[in-house]
């Protein structure tokens, strides 16, 4: 499975030294363990397919087919180009919901754990709670991964982390979403352990 | 858009507006009066009070209502005396009115109402047609009545002068009574109803408006002559109806229907601009003919009904050509009235609960809207009004909250004096505190608190978490705290008590009462206090279908989820998580980024390439759109510059060519929308020179704003311009409205070897305009085509451009509004007199303003796709040369000069049709509401006299021709806060105030005028110097710089005023230019820009060209020629902000050691001479 470099450091190096090295390898590819991509445009089908799940569990789709083909590379060609704007033109659509609606639909997610063989978790959550609250970083953290957490009186024992970062878990799940999203829409939030020292 | 509001009265005859931008109801500033009815126009209100007289509000404003009186004095000459009042038996009267004849002294011209006083005394007009005459304003003339000539001849036997005073309608933001119309021969018969509308159907007098009333009798009345200058009219003329009339309702055009005591309806037709009382009545049958018709209100193309059973009713195919309509169709609801506003949006009372509400959804095309929406707003004024005599009170009450725990006697007093204070006036009613008893064992009850309970309270409050307010916080009984609010309403109908007249009061005191105990803290209503409500009138409240407004959102108790989940709610709370993700984002972008700057860049150089398809415009004749393959390469330096080339790649007799464009050269990008196309021009110097840009047509809108947006952030980029324009930016404006600014380089202005001003960078900004006017301490105001006055935000972007092209903020929608004009044309033949069939050789029946092309209603088009209709064509009677009463226009032939009149010579005649266009865009700018205007000017400031603390000074004239100065304008703060009116003799058309405060304008009459002591502590100056115009010119527009002033005539001429010095700032004479001019811009250095009517270049003509005179010295204010910039299509120009003096040592310098190298004497101001003699060689 191929993760967001962002994802890979916070995950595998946040407690390493910088500047991060990397061995980059250039045969034997670990068929077993991962896709070949063979060509860029697997690249960009792969990016592509994520922003469409996203977009499903946001808007059931409708964003995303709503927008025309070359929007669609407008996305890939900014996020390939390091063009913020570009990307963003059409981004930002992605990420707006309807007025009278509090938030997306579901948010997109996915919690990584160094500690577990599971990959990821990923599971239907919406931003609001039925009572018209607001969910938080948090609530999502009790909801599918209550390991996470500290226990109400013992000490804390992992790190939740986003884009290097670790936000307040009263953070309200729906802005994260809306503004610490990846380019794939998704939220990838990582849970290491706490750094010993 | 402009604030406006809603009028409503609530069952104690009490009067609020509610502002579309506001969620709160205001009460009426005057409240001394209890009303039955209101009606509302957008200035003023009518309305009848309980006494049964009708009343008019006049909306304050910056301009005041201001009418001339005017006396002649007329003299004879005799030999023995000379010229004096002893005139001929057979003479007019030695003072009368214009005609002379009827008897006018000046003592004898009263004041027509109380509602008006004198501005000043008497004075004589010494302005005789647009020129001074000699001193005592005497015309001249060989006889009454004649000719009358301002010089005096040997042949001069009579003279005349005008004396001329002003008086001002005083009552404003006031109730002002309307004489009733009784006769004192018969039996007083009160008004019962009345209705305001009719300000669509002409718009002469200004602010006409259509007053009917209905009396107790069922007689119906109008009200002659009510204008924007005459806001009560004149007299009532009633109007003969064929049963008697029990409610009215005036739309904004041409419906009007009256409700009979018997249940039908009566619909008014024949109502035009020549006959606003229309004609003849019909009769419409109510729906079912058991419930009769009770109320009925009218838009432009609707009507809605309410019958007897409080059903409400749409009538179906209502419009001007048939104003009954066709048939019924019965709505959901029941309503005790409905009320139809501007753009036909519907306010409606309920039946049940008197609550009011908005019909949401109403569009030009759903005229029936969707569902009823509830209006919850609460009352502000009871808060704010309370506020300031309550601040004293609310503490008081707290504290005697805590005494009263022990007692219950204190409670009424408490209510009581909240009542007073809630609603001042005479004629409170007194049994406030009598109902207050009965009701009140509960309410006493609850405010019997512990002190722990109110000590605590206010900590609650205090709380940001109570920003949306919850029942908890409310005092009341420990044990029952949330049934507080819930018990005050179950309270609401057991003391509905039928013996008393006024049935809601005790909620309404019962309301106040908790509204002071939480320490008149902002805590509005609960939803469940609502206003009963008895009258709505939206005449004056403009909702556009898509706006968004406030009015439903103050749902407390109910859904606090609403409130709750907006995210930007609790800012308290959001803060803390908000900052921290700020604090740590910052943290980390230091952790992994600052400490490794000096890695080099892994990539050194991207070339990133946007490819697409456009239209071309081509190069060889003949001309035509071909289609071309078009591919824009960016490049990265490893310095991060970006650089781009644009390459089209065409064919041309099968073979493959192309040209390109380097992007740091392109000068201009300027969008061109038309009806068919979606094209831009691209401009560089060389391409400016030639008049003849590169012109790209894209297939969609979005296509090309695309294209517009990226080529244009490509320059900026290039050129490494970014950000808002800086203070000394040069504004410019197109024929199409677009607004383009210019970063001005030092040298632009340098005396020896400007800049040549084709090199200029335009990049274009968000919004639509006519008018654009700086000044260099950054203060920047515009004016649209329909004169709205807007001011900038100091943000950029906005329009088609988005993302890193925009600012993030400071962008707000904007709109314009313009019409379209065709012309129906029509020859006479003996036969059938004038008809709509031509000769062969004659122009098309229906054409432009020059005939040649052909325009028809149905095919004519709104400006370009961005422009939609927003009304149907309607005959402009308002163009030069006068209409007769059709709108028609009279020539011997086409084309001719026409006249509003016909005579026995005229064999055609055509009239003017107009319908208007909006557009709505967004840009950096922001709406300084309500005056509209139709010239603006800031004081350009001198260079190293900025920011010297004093405000910055703004003149304007107003659409109207008033004469205003805006008070309080600073670069904080550039929209000001007033305006102060500066009284004229005359409407005015153009204004500029000089840098020493020097303020000239021009009259519509073509006549300048100066202003004399203008000054920092005396912003509006004393009086007026009129200074004659060029000989024979009509005056249209003038400019003062620093010192020079220029003015443009309507033939295109501009003039320089000779011999301003500073104790003669009138100067003495004009001196000619140059011609070719359609405006000018006078800026802080004296520099002088105008817009060229025509420029050829290699290529193509221009028409509207941005020019630069050269060679503008002190010695030579002149200057001596024109060097072109940008064109093709530019309207205006404003230089004014640009103080940026060129750096005189250097250019000296290097002047200098030029002419020192040519071995001319050195020493400056023998450089200068020398070097503007060898200009030619050295800098070319």
């Amino acid at each position: 499975m191929h993760y967001p470099i962002g994802l890979l450091f916070d995950l595998l190096a946040s407690s390493s030294a910088l500047p991060w090295n990397i061995t980059v390898h250039f045969k034997s590819f670990p068929e077993k363990d991962l896709l070949h991509c063979p060509s860029k445009d697997a690249i960009e089908a792969h990016f592509m397919s994520c922003v469409k799940e996203a977009d499903a569990l946001k808007h059931k789709s409708q964003v995303i087919n709503e927008m025309q083909k070359k929007d669609h590379k407008q996305l890939w060609m900014g996020l390939q180009n390091d063009r913020f704007d570009q990307f963003w033109a059409i981004n930002r659509k992605l990420m707006e919901y309807p007025a009278e609606e509090n938030g997306f639909r579901y948010i997109p997610f996915r919690i990584y754990q160094t500690t577990t063989e599971r990959p990821f978790i990923q599971k239907l959550f919406r931003p609001v709670a039925a009572d018209g609250q607001l969910h938080t970083l948090g609530d999502l953290l009790k909801e599918v991964c209550p390991s996470a957490l500290a226990p109400e009186d013992g000490e804390k024992k992992n790190q939740v982390m986003i884009h290097g970062i670790e936000p307040m878990l009263e953070t309200p799940l729906q802005w994260l979403s809306e503004h610490l999203s990846y380019p794939d829409n998704f939220l990838h939030i990582s849970i290491i352990p706490q750094p010993t020292d | 858009m402009p604030d406006s509001v809603l009028w409503a009265v609530d069952l104690f005859g009490r009067v609020y507006t509610l502002s579309t931008a506001g969620q709160y109801w205001e009460l009426c500033k005057d409240t001394q009066l209890e009303f039955k009815r209101v009606s509302a126009a957008t200035q003023c209100c009518w309305g009848i009070a309980c006494d049964h007289q009708v009343y008019v509000y006049v909306c304050a404003s910056d301009v005041p209502i201001r009418r001339r009186e005017e006396a002649y004095e007329n003299q004879r000459w005799n030999p023995v005396g000379g010229f004096c009042e002893k005139l001929l038996p057979s003479d007019r009267w030695p003072w009368s009115d214009v005609s002379g004849l009827q008897h006018r002294p000046l003592d004898g011209v009263a004041l027509p109402s109380l509602h008006w006083e004198w501005e000043s005394d008497w004075y004589v007009d010494e302005n005789f047609g647009g020129e001074p005459t000699e001193k005592g304003g005497w015309t001249y003339a060989i006889d009454f009545p004649a000719t009358y000539t301002r010089d005096k001849k040997w042949n001069s036997c009579v003279r005349r002068r005008r004396w001329i005073r002003y008086r001002r309608y005083k009552s404003r933001d006031s109730w002002a009574k309307i004489p009733s119309k009784d006769d004192p021969k018969q039996l007083p018969d009160p008004f019962n109803d009345l209705s305001v509308g009719g300000w669509e159907i002409t718009d002469e007098p200004v602010g006409r408006l259509s007053v009917w009333a209905v009396s107790l009798q069922g007689k119906v009345w109008y009200r002659e002559d009510v204008s924007h200058p005459n806001p009560e009219g004149s007299s009532w003329s009633l109007m003969d109806t064929p049963a008697e009339a029990a409610q009215i309702s005036c739309g904004p055009h041409d419906l009007l229907w009256v409700t009979l005591w018997e249940g039908q309806a009566l619909v008014r037709e024949g109502i035009s601009r020549n006959n606003p009382k229309g004609s003849s009545w019909s009769v419409v049958e109510p729906p079912t003919s058991e419930n009769g018709i009770m109320h009925v209100s009218v838009g432009v193309a609707v009507v809605w009904a309410i019958t007897k059973d409080r059903k409400v009713w749409f009538r179906r195919g209502v419009n001007s050509h048939n104003p009954c309509g066709t048939s019924w169709i019965e709505m959901v609801g029941e309503m005790t009235m409905v009320n139809v506003g501007l753009n036909d949006q519907v306010w409606g009372i309920s039946c049940d609960d008197r609550a009011m509400y908005f019909r949401q959804g109403v569009t030009p095309s759903e005229l029936s809207g969707k569902t009823w929406k509830a209006i919850v707003a609460g009352r502000e004024s009871d808060r704010s009004h309370s506020g300031s005599s309550l601040s004293l009170l609310s503490a008081g009450c707290f504290f005697g909250d805590e005494v009263r725990g022990s007692g219950e006697s204190c409670a009424p007093s408490d209510t009581d004096a909240s009542s007073d204070a809630e609603r001042p006036g005479p004629d409170q009613p007194v049994p406030a505190e009598s109902l207050d008893c009965p009701g009140d064992p509960k309410g006493s009850s609850a405010s019997g608190p512990g002190t722990s309970r109110t000590t605590e309270h206010p900590v609650e409050v205090a709380s940001p978490a109570t920003q949306t307010p919850r029942p908890e916080p409310r005092p009341g009984p420990a044990s029952t705290p949330a049934e507080v609010p819930w018990t005050n309403i179950d309270l609401k109908e057991p003391k509905k008590t039928p013996s008393h007249p006024v049935a809601g009061l005790p909620e309404t005191t019962g309301l106040s009462s908790l509204e002071v105990l939480p320490l008149g803290l902002e805590e509005p209503y609960g939803a469940d206090d609502h206003p009963l409500w008895a009258w709505v009138s939206g005449g004056g409240c403009a909702v556009e279908a898509h706006s968004v407004l406030k009015w439903f959102s103050v749902q407390l108790g109910l859904s606090p989820s609403v409130q709750t989940l907006s995210l930007s709610i609790t800012p308290a709370q959001t803060a803390a998580w908000r900052k921290q993700i700020f604090q740590q984002l910052t943290e980390r972008t230091k952790r992994e980024l600052e400490n490794f700057r000096h890695y080099e860049q892994a990539v050194e150089q991207s070339v990133w390439v946007k490819t697409g398809t456009l239209q071309w415009w081509c190069n060889w004749k003949p001309h035509k759109w071909v289609d071309v393959r078009v591919a824009l390469e960016q490049f990265t330096g490893h310095d991060g510059a970006r650089d781009s080339i644009l390459f089209i790649y065409y064919v041309v007799h099968e073979e493959k060519k192309y040209i390109h464009v380097f992007l740091n050269e392109v000068t201009a990008l300027v969008p061109v929308l038309n009806e068919a196309k979606h094209s831009f021009a691209l401009y560089t110097p060389e391409r400016t020179r030639q008049r003849w840009p590169v012109r790209l047509a894209a297939a969609t809108e979005q296509d090309m704003n695309d294209w517009l947006a990226l080529l244009s952030l490509s320059c900026c980029e290039s050129r490494k311009v970014h950000g808002r324009p800086s203070p000394q930016a040069i504004w410019s404006i197109t024929c199409k409205g677009d607004i383009f600014v210019s970063e001005p380089s030092p040298d632009l202005e340098d005396p020896v070897h400007p800049l040549p001003c084709d090199q200029m960078f335009w990049r274009q900004v968000g919004g639509h305009l006519r008018v654009v006017e700086a000044n260099s301490r950054g203060v920047v105001w515009g004016i649209g085509y329909d004169h709205t006055a807007w001011v900038y935000t100091g943000g950029y972007g906005g329009g088609c451009f988005q993302g890193l092209a925009s600012s993030s903020s400071n962008i707000y929608t904007q709109s314009d509004v313009k019409s379209v004009y065709i012309y129906e044309n029509q020859r006479w033949n003996p036969v059938t007199g004038y008809t709509s069939r031509g000769l062969p050789t004659d122009r098309y029946m229906w054409s432009d303003a020059t005939g040649l092309q052909e325009c028809t209603k149905a095919s004519t088009k709104p400006p370009s796709l961005q422009w939609s209709w927003v009304s149907d064509w309607s005959i402009d009677f308002s163009v030069p040369g006068g209409t007769d009463q059709e709108g028609w226009q009279y020539a011997s032939d086409f084309p001719a000069s026409y006249h509003g009149y016909k005579t026995m010579k005229d064999f055609v005649r055509r009239r003017c049709w107009a319908r208007k266009c909006k557009l709505v865009t967004s840009g950096p700018w922001l709406e300084v509401a309500p005056i509209a205007l139709g010239d603006v000017s800031i004081i350009p400031e001198s260079p190293g006299a900025s920011g010297n603390g004093h405000s910055v000074a703004l003149w304007a004239v107003s659409d109207k021709g008033d004469v205003l100065c805006r008070l309080g304008v600073s670069e904080l703060n550039p929209a000001g806060s007033s305006w102060l009116h500066v009284g004229t003799d005359q409407p005015f058309a153009s204004i500029s105030i000089g840098a020493c405060y020097q303020v000239w304008a021009v009259a519509r009459d073509g006549s300048a005028f100066y202003r004399g002591s203008v000054s920092p502590s005396q912003p509006a100056g004393d009086c007026w110097y009129h200074i004659p115009s060029p000989p024979k010119q009509r005056l249209k527009q003038v400019s003062v710089g620093q010192t020079a002033v220029y003015a443009l005539d309507e033939n295109g001429n501009l003039w320089y005023r000779q011999g301003v010095t500073p104790s003669y700032p009138q100067g003495s004479s004009w001196e000619h230019v140059s011609n070719n001019v359609r405006r000018v811009s006078v800026g802080p250095l004296d520099q002088v820009w105008v817009i060229a009517n025509k420029v050829q270049g290699s290529h193509s003509l221009s028409r509207g060209t941005v020019c630069h005179r050269t060679g503008v010295q002190p010695h030579e204010p002149k200057g001596q020629g024109w060097d072109y910039g940008i064109g093709g299509g530019w309207d205006h120009i404003s230089i004014r902000a640009n103080a940026t003096r060129a750096p005189r040592s250097a250019s000296l310098e290097t002047a200098g050691e030029r002419s020192g190298e040519q071995g001319l004497p050195s020493g400056p101001a023998q450089v200068a001479g020398a070097l503007q003699e060898s200009l030619g060689p050295i800098c070319c």
